[in-house]
């Protein structure tokens, strides 16, 4: 994934035109008054057309903000982007002026949030905050918006749209509101959807049928999706690739395969072997012992050696970049060698049916 | 929910394209924010009562000079001109002034013209101003935010009747757009400290975000979607203003600053009785006196009511 060599402008360039969007060494900082929180630390991934990406990860580990700065809405200052490319169809968003980049937003890039209780506005009808977005995009008429809406609460699944189009947010339910909000998004016909947690304040009932829904929208139109969440079973049943974050970093990224069933980073396996199982009745629950490192005071080496298991000398001098990483994918000096160092012969690769079992149920 | 047939195994993906499981149909109908509001608003007894009287003076004002018009230049005969004025008769039921025996009733119903229109463009003028700027200042904070409040902190320091007094006199010229103007001018900064206040508390919830990431621009988010959320204290608060316009009104008048005698206003009415209250003529200031104190008492009763009815937590 680190090695496409998608170079601006070159849409003819086959490799390069098949990714939508490719960040490059995204770093994000928030200047606060304790100082510098590196809430994204040197993020790079890519995603190509219709695929799906999935980011995992810790609360607070930079997910949300990854997804900020690529739709470019935090609130510089306090958040600076201080190093890094967005590069979206060709095109570096962070080079985009404010009025260019609205044009991307919400119509090439469509964002679902976490809380649909309250990501929709209270003082107007559905169907004119979908109308909203479709008539300032597509330049269409009122009525033709009107139209569009109606139709893609049709596509979310909500029955007999032409009359919830005319009620208000407070008459739905959390997951209604939700399906609005995919509607909301999808109405514009976006190339890439990014899904911020889009099921974490839902039932687990309804939050099945949301992802369900997302996965067919998708289907049908043929977008992107960038699918950020903390769930590893949402995850494992929606997504193409993965990439798992720790600490403002990417450590391992593949497909959803590999590192789910064959996790090579400890903080992934940590992560995976921490989910109750059904053959585990009876026993304690695993846990990844520590806490996530104080954004002040980041450690030396290896952001997760503290919590690591299998930390070794190297993991608390030096730091693991993933970029360099040999075998790629994985920031974990168990698997590069690090300067100096013999990289151990760690075999301590799980059962891929034990782990299976614990993230299917 | 539709109950689901027993027996049959649903799959998620039926479930989800048979639409009727995740939906039911929902009786009553849909109303509006402001319908609901006004639902409240008419539990509000005194508030209802201070509608009607708002009502009734509003009425008052726009059709009562129609046929009692005010003539400033018709003056009986220097001959006739008495003295004492006469008390409430059948014919003149508010009483005449003494002087140039103007009807009482004749000059309260001209003046409502005058004192309601000041009242409520003030108000207007003070709460576009001020809805503007803390809107512009509570959204894009910082700097911006930063220049305009220290604009209202040194407008609040100044004594602002005194301020207006002056400005009526230097600019005002007993004009009564000019007069409308500058109370609009000074009463905006309560507005906008409120209106501020709002929107740095929305701009933060999640809807605005969603806002943003639909691609809308920030003036649109500012009117659109953040006012209108923004709207129910702005309206307390300004109809609150329009009973300290029209008091203000009645004070600068009163002090002769005000509006030019040639259109009444319950202000200068007062003003012109003054002299004559040591004779007894109580009808001329009580009159204007009381619609002063009826239309304030009014419109603070409506406020109250809004209050209540607006409020997005009293829900009933």
């Amino acid at each position: 994934m680190s090695a496409s060599m998608a170079a601006p402008g070159l849409l003819a360039d086959r490799p390069a035109n098949d990714i939508l969007l490719d960040v490059r060494d995204l770093r994000t900082y928030f200047h606060v008054m304790d100082g510098t929180v590196r809430a994204v630390d040197g993020v790079s991934f890519s995603i190509r057309r219709g695929q799906t990406l999935g980011i995992v990860g810790e609360s607070g580990c930079g997910k949300s903000v990854t997804a900020l700065s690529i739709m470019r809405l935090l609130d510089i200052p306090p958040a600076e982007i201080a190093s890094g490319e967005i590069i979206f169809e060709g095109r570096n968003l962070l080079k985009l002026s404010e009025d260019e980049m609205r044009e991307v937003r919400g119509n090439d890039i469509a964002m679902i949030f976490q809380e649909p209780m309250t990501s929709l506005n209270p003082v107007f009808t559905i169907g004119d905050q979908i109308a909203e977005a479709v008539m300032l995009h597509q330049g269409l008429s009122r009525k033709e918006a009107w139209n569009k809406a109606i139709e893609s609460l049709k596509a979310v699944g909500i029955n007999n749209p032409e009359r919830r189009v005319k009620q208000y947010p407070h008459e739905m339910s959390g997951g209604m509101r939700q399906r609005v909000m995919i509607a909301m998004a999808l109405s514009c016909d976006p190339k890439l959807l990014i899904a911020d947690e889009p099921t974490t304040a839902l039932d687990v009932t309804i939050q099945a049928q949301i992802l369900e829904l997302i996965r067919m929208v998708q289907d049908e139109t043929g977008a992107a999706l960038m699918l950020i969440t903390h769930d590893l079973g949402v995850v494992a049943e929606t997504v193409h690739d993965i990439a798992v974050m720790y600490a403002g970093r990417i450590v391992e990224q593949g497909s959803v395969d590999e590192v789910l069933l064959s996790p090579k980073h400890p903080y992934t396996e940590g992560l995976i072997r921490s989910i109750p199982s059904r053959g585990m009745r009876g026993q304690r629950l695993n846990v990844i012992k520590g806490t996530v490192p104080n954004p002040f005071n980041m450690p030396e080496g290896c952001n997760f050696a503290p919590r690591c298991p299998y930390a070794f000398e190297p993991c608390w001098t030096l730091d693991p970049q993933i970029e360099e990483a040999d075998p790629p994918d994985v920031a974990c000096w168990l698997y590069t060698p690090a300067p100096g160092f013999l990289a151990p012969k760690r075999g301590a690769q799980r059962v891929a049916g034990e782990l299976a079992s614990g993230i299917r149920s | 929910m539709t109950p689901v047939q027993p027996g049959s195994e649903p799959d998620i993906v039926d479930l989800i394209r048979k639409e009727g499981a995740v939906d039911y149909e929902v009786g009553l109908e849909s109303l509006n924010q402001w319908q609901l509001a006004w639902r409240r608003f008419r539990k509000h007894r005194l508030a209802l009562v201070g509608l009607g009287i708002l009502i009734f003076f509003i009425a008052v004002a726009i059709v009562g000079p129609v046929f009692m018009p005010f003539e400033f230049d018709v003056i009986p005969s220097p001959d006739k001109i008495v003295y004492q004025g006469r008390p409430p008769s059948l014919q003149h039921p508010f009483g005449e002034t003494g002087g140039l025996q103007r009807d009482v009733l004749l000059l309260v119903i001209n003046g409502a013209r005058t004192s309601l229109f000041i009242g409520f463009s003030s108000m207007f003028i003070g709460v576009v101003v001020g809805t503007v700027v803390g809107s512009v200042a509570g959204y894009f904070g910082g700097l911006v935010d930063n220049v305009l409040m220290r604009i209202v902190d040194v407008m609040l320091s100044l004594p602002l009747l005194f301020v207006i007094l002056v400005a009526s006199r230097f600019f005002g010229n007993g004009n009564v757009v000019l007069i409308i103007i500058i109370f609009g001018l000074f009463s905006w900064m309560t507005i906008s400290r409120l209106t501020r206040s709002l929107f740095l508390s929305i701009r933060e919830l999640e809807f605005v975000q969603a806002a943003r990431a639909v691609g809308l621009s920030d003036r649109r988010i500012i009117f659109r979607h953040i006012l209108p959320n923004a709207m129910s204290p702005i309206i307390v608060s300004a109809s609150l203003l329009i009973a300290a316009n029209i008091i203000a009104e009645a004070f600068v008048s009163f002090l002769g600053f005000g509006v030019n005698p040639i259109y009444p206003t319950w202000g200068n009415i007062l003003s012109n009785a003054l002299t004559f209250i040591p004779l007894g003529n109580w009808w001329w200031p009580a009159f204007p006196g009381l619609a002063i104190i009826f239309t304030v008492l009014a419109v603070n009763f409506i406020g109250d009511g809004l209050r209540d009815a607006l409020d997005p937590r009293s829900k009933e």
